[in-house]
């Protein structure tokens, strides 16, 4: 019964704040909003331990029959029900604690908004959507809060409408999040007709059935597995930002702070995740479509580390930052690795909110100023927020001790030698972590090494309930990793792997943990101006610019995806909207009456009343008709 | 008898609301408001109070009409039609809210022809002679015409004329079916008959019934409408006065669907499935063509109206999907698609009425200023590109599995047709509600927050608790 309470705490909150909206008090409105975000936290606790000690390894739960699919052969039951197990499990603690801890945050970083009931109300209306989506037993319980999640990540990012900006990030973000949705939704049809199972765990254990016996599948079935965990992955890539549908998640840095940090940082944007992992038993037996995964990811985490290096705003370097960490996790699911996977999405979801609600605190001290190269210095102005922006920096560059250590090294370790990944893939990984030790290493020089680059008085915010609320995030950052997460029970096995240790060189892991200090070390170096005061002798500050270098702007633009989808897509379907806008079909149709309008005038022309005219008329038909018999 | 006596009553009490008009001001919209709500009381009453189950067609009366060609007055009920009689029940009552401040001229003229066309949309959704059915469409048509000539806007009687046209052609091709296969059953029994039962046991030759099926096709197409004779609804719908258009999305509409399941789908079974790829294949670029043109318009209301064709568009592919699933979902869709397009021409009007403008680029920013109106919208918006929870969904969802498992090329083209409801729900929303405020609007009133929240209500009540229409077979 607990269970199925659970999301209803922050819809009674979104209701009243939405019904009474304005004539709540900041106080009250808060109180409603936080309140409810505690008590579901509390209640998420409870469950999980509920779940730890009770014998079965799942819990369930029914709220309501929602209809039923039934043709000739097949039936249905589509229920709202609720599935607690080990991922879920995991999922509810980061969807309630996180977000609780981000609208403490909030409450406090919004306050002087005007409309702040209702940006609490979309927050708790988005923890709704997201408990449904991670507790759904169906599919399509599941794509009713993965669209919910969607709306209100619409809603948030486009929270301060008047900006046209944000309006078209709002769109863009909806859009293009939609046509991931879309083809998750043909999964879901192809799914029914061809397995007749909506039910996840029905579903699963049908799959791993008949693929486990000694007759397994025939060869249409295995067709339709490969389409099924195709499609599905093209909503988990919309909704993960990973390519090719990862052009969304920059622009939606336009929402306010709490919003980056809360579902495009550590809770939505890993619903693709959540959704590969919670249907994996479909993915087992599509190893081709794994091994898309591991690459979707691997080229994701590339590109995204690459883009993050050439950024300006200090919220889009953390955006390409949770899309390269987001690759991370793909990487990991399409390598079998599920549990790292997961673990990693738990210990990303602590240090990337703290990240972001710490830019977000620095942000606002600078009126607003987002860029880093008007930054600067801020170590000695703003040492609380600093020291807790190294702490999320290290977790994120997995400096050894840290969660994202052993989150990290847990996906790096399985790769060499899993089938559907390899040692191509691991390099890629290595790589990649590189590239996000030099990033966080430049931007954390850019904006709190050097010389200050900000005129303007410092706004400095000593909220108790931001404070706080960012310290245990920072003790959860550094000490999540050491939450052991047990999902053998969750995740299936083909059967039973043999150890194979034998072939994996044995210099691997200290790459692996080196590869961080590299970067280090080499962004100590190369950014030198970056981190050094280089303007007190002659008083002159020097302005450091960000490099106009061809290759530093087309990976500052996303590695130009925008422009491409741009001319591929967007300018033809405009384009062929403005030309047909008046509806060729009906023009054609139209032109029906124009003809009958034409002979009507022909018709009336030729009847003027003249004798002389209609005389001739006469003549001339009778001499066309004594022609025509005599030819 | 009680439904000849609802219809009878819906043109009294216009008669009445005509005359007293002229005598009361303002006492017009009450007098139908009143009367509408009695009856649609009667109606439910009488349904629930019926003994035999409506399961089957429930032949409630008949009598000779026409005794030279045996055309007779029969009127018949099964759960199709009462569903789609409570769904003109509740747009009717909304239709006259939404005219309550709008019309103010000849209002007595507006309220008889107002009811006049709820009574021909209830004679068409329960006539079983055919010849009957034929004098319900008309009827339905003739009062409806004169809304939108007389009370519609700019190119009110373009927008009606051609709207006629289309209606009218079309209906003569039915016209000729109808007549042809009552001959065919005086050919075969010795006997003229109209009455659709008769029809029903009549075993015709494929060879036949494929140009019959195509004389009542084409005439439900075009009111349904489909590519590429839909174009008579964009201006209809634009010009018609706000009650019109909710009258003519909401529930006109429907009878073309209506009229696809029962007299094309369940009469002549085998040409349907015969001819199943064409008019599958109109459905999909109904759908794709009417979201993309949707996108393309500047006006409100001509956004709407384009999408109406592409959410009709669903309905017809999966009617021709031959499938349970499909059809239940054809069913919610039909629904579910009379209660958003309802729900967003109220919308226009609303915006209309304070800003005399059904420009897009005349709007923005509204959400400043009317936070509940763009609440409102923005869940309107959401059930018409399929939001899950809200009716449109449901309808949606069940009709692409079921043709998915039937034809699944066509569903997966249909589904584009989510992205493309997406994109012009994301263009209506926001250049509205969203931007700079432009100006300021007051906020919904009172009847304006009944009209919406009941409309809302519902849709989410249809979308969360489904089981309310899937509990019934509809005669398959």
């Amino acid at each position: 019964m607990l269970l199925a309470s659970l999301p209803f705490y922050p819809l009674v909150s979104f209701l009243l704040l939405i019904l009474f909206a304005k004539r709540l008090s900041w106080r009250l409105a808060s109180a409603i909003s936080v309140g409810a975000m505690a008590l579901t936290a509390l209640v998420s606790g409870l469950l999980v331990f509920e779940l730890s000690n009770s014998s079965s390894h799942f819990i369930s739960v029914d709220l309501w029959h929602w209809f039923s699919l039934s043709s000739q052969q097949r039936m249905a039951e589509v229920n709202v029900s609720f599935y607690l197990d080990g991922l879920s499990a995991v999922m509810i603690s980061v969807v309630s604690g996180v977000g609780f801890l981000i609208h403490l945050f909030a409450a406090a970083y919004m306050k002087d908004d005007a409309n702040f009931s209702r940006f609490m109300a979309y927050m708790n209306l988005f923890i709704v959507a997201m408990l449904i989506l991670v507790l759904a037993d169906n599919l399509v319980l599941l794509y009713l809060g993965w669209e919910g999640v969607g709306l209100c990540s619409f809603l948030l990012i486009g929270f301060w409408y008047q900006e046209q900006a944000n309006v078209l990030a709002a769109r863009k973000a909806f859009i293009v999040t939609r046509i991931g949705d879309t083809s998750m939704a043909i999964g879901l049809f192809w799914l029914f007709s061809s397995f007749g199972e909506l039910n996840i765990t029905a579903v699963s254990e049908l799959i791993r059935g008949v693929g486990s016996s000694e007759i397994g599948f025939s060869l249409q079935e295995s067709t339709d597995i490969y389409w099924i965990a195709l499609l599905l992955l093209g909503g988990a890539v919309g909704k993960s930002a990973q390519l090719p549908l990862q052009t969304w998640l920059p622009d939606a840095m336009a929402g306010p702070t709490p919003v980056s940090a809360l579902i495009h940082a550590a809770t939505m944007v890993t619903a693709g995740v959540y959704l590969i992992a919670r249907m994996h038993s479909v993915f087992l037996f599509a190893p081709e479509v794994m091994n898309y995964v591991a690459w979707l990811g691997a080229i994701t985490l590339l590109l995204a580390g690459l883009a993050a290096l050439a950024q300006t705003d200090i919220k889009r370097v953390l955006a390409y930052s949770t899309m390269s960490q987001i690759g991370y996790m793909m990487l990991a699911l399409g390598a079998g690795a599920w549990s790292a996977g997961v673990f990693h999405l738990m210990t990303h979801a602590f240090f990337k909110a703290l990240l972001f609600l710490t830019a977000g605190a620095v942000i606002l001290a600078l009126h607003h100023q987002q860029n880093i190269f008007k930054m600067g210095g801020l170590l000695k102005r703003l040492p609380f927020e600093s020291a807790l922006f190294v702490v999320g920096l290290i977790c994120l560059m997995a400096l050894p001790g840290t969660s994202g250590f052993f989150s990290k090294e847990a996906i790096i370790a399985e790769l060499w030698l899993s089938t559907t990944a390899g040692p191509a893939l691991w390099w890629c990984a290595i790589i990649g972590a590189l590239l996000t030790s030099i990033y966080s290493c430049r931007l954390f020089f850019l904006a709190f090494l050097g010389n200050e680059r900000f005129t303007e008085k410092l706004h400095i915010e000593k909220a108790s309930l931001m404070r706080s609320a960012l310290l245990i995030l920072a003790l959860l950052s550094l000490f999540g990793g050491l939450i052991s997460l047990d999902l053998s029970e969750v995740f299936f096995k083909i059967k039973a792997e043999e150890l194979i240790s034998v072939n994996e060189p044995s210099w691997l892991h200290t790459i692996a943990i080196a590869t961080p200090f590299v970067g280090i070390l080499f962004s100590w170096f190369y950014f030198k101006n970056y981190r050094v005061d280089s303007n007190l002798e002659d008083g002159v500050k020097t302005n450091l610019t960000a490099s106009e270098h061809r290759f530093a702007i087309f990976c500052r633009n996303g590695l130009g995806f925008d422009s491409l989808y741009d001319v591929l897509l967007i300018k033809p379907y405009q384009l062929l909207a403005k030309l047909n806008r008046r509806d060729f079909i009906d023009q054609t149709m139209m032109s029906t009456a124009w003809y009958v309008g034409l002979w009507h005038d022909v018709m009336t022309m030729i009847q003027n009343g003249n004798l002389r005219w209609y005389l001739a008329a006469f003549g001339l038909a009778i001499m066309t008709l004594i022609g025509v018999s005599i030819l | 008898m009680t439904l000849t006596f609802i219809m009878l009553a819906l043109l009294f009490a216009g008669a009445l609301a005509w005359f007293s008009e002229n005598r009361w001001q303002g006492c017009a919209k009450w007098l139908a408001l009143i009367v509408l709500a009695l009856l649609a009381t009667v109606f439910t009453i009488f349904v629930i109070s019926h003994d035999q189950p409506f399961d089957n067609l429930q032949v409630l009366t008949r009598v000779s009409w026409i005794q030279t060609f045996n055309i007779e007055y029969s009127i018949a009920l099964d759960q199709l039609s009462i569903v789609l009689i409570t769904l003109t029940w509740l747009l009717a009552i909304i239709c006259v809210l939404v005219s309550w401040q709008e019309i103010k001229q000849k209002a007595g003229f507006y309220y008889f022809n107002l009811l006049a066309t709820i009574a021909g949309i209830i004679g068409v959704f329960v006539a079983v002679d055919m010849f009957l059915f034929f004098f319900f469409w008309e009827v339905m048509l003739l009062p409806m015409t004169a809304i939108i000539a007389i009370w519609g806007h700019e190119k009110r009687h373009f927008a009606a004329l051609k709207f006629f046209i289309f209606t009218q052609v079309s209906s003569l091709f039915m016209l000729v079916a109808i007549i042809a296969t009552g001959y065919f059953h005086l050919l075969v029994t010795g006997e003229l008959s109209f009455h659709y039962l008769d029809w029903l046991a009549l075993d015709m030759p494929l060879s036949l019934t494929q140009y019959l099926m195509l004389g009542f096709f084409i005439a439900f197409a075009v009111k349904l409408p489909s590519v590429p004779v839909h174009s008579w609804l964009p201006d209809a719908h634009t010009q018609a006065p706000t009650a019109g258009s909710v009258l003519l999305a909401g529930v006109l509409l429907k009878t073309g669907a209506y009229g696809l399941i029962r007299f094309v789908i369940f009469l002549f079974p085998q040409a349907s499935m015969q001819f199943a790829p064409i008019a599958a294949t109109l459905a999909v670029i109904s759908i794709v063509y009417g979201a993309k043109m949707a996108f393309a318009q500047q006006d409100f209301k001509r956004l709407v109206a384009y999408s109406s064709i592409s959410h009709m568009g669903f309905v017809m592919l999966a009617l021709f999907a031959f499938n349970s699933i499909a059809f239940q979902g054809a069913i919610i869709t039909m629904i579910a698609h009379g209660l958003s397009s309802a729900a967003l021409f109220s919308m226009a009007g609303m915006i209309y009425l304070r800003i005399h403008s059904r420009n897009l680029t005349d709007m923005g920013g509204f959400w400043q200023s009317a936070p509940r109106m763009g609440g409102f919208a923005l869940a309107f918006a959401g059930a018409a590109f399929g939001l899950p929870g809200l009716a449109n969904f449901i309808g949606e969802f069940f009709s692409l599995v079921g043709v998915f498992q039937v034809m699944p090329t066509f569903a997966i083209i249909a589904a584009l047709g989510l992205i493309g409801s997406a994109i012009y729900g994301m263009v209506l929303f926001q250049s509205s509600f969203q931007g700079t405020a432009k100006q300021e609007i007051l906020d919904l009133s009172h009847r304006e927050l009944l009209i919406c929240s009941s409309l809302f209500l519902m849709l989410l009540v249809i979308g969360l608790y489904p089981n309310l229409l899937l509990n019934f077979s509809f005669g398959v």
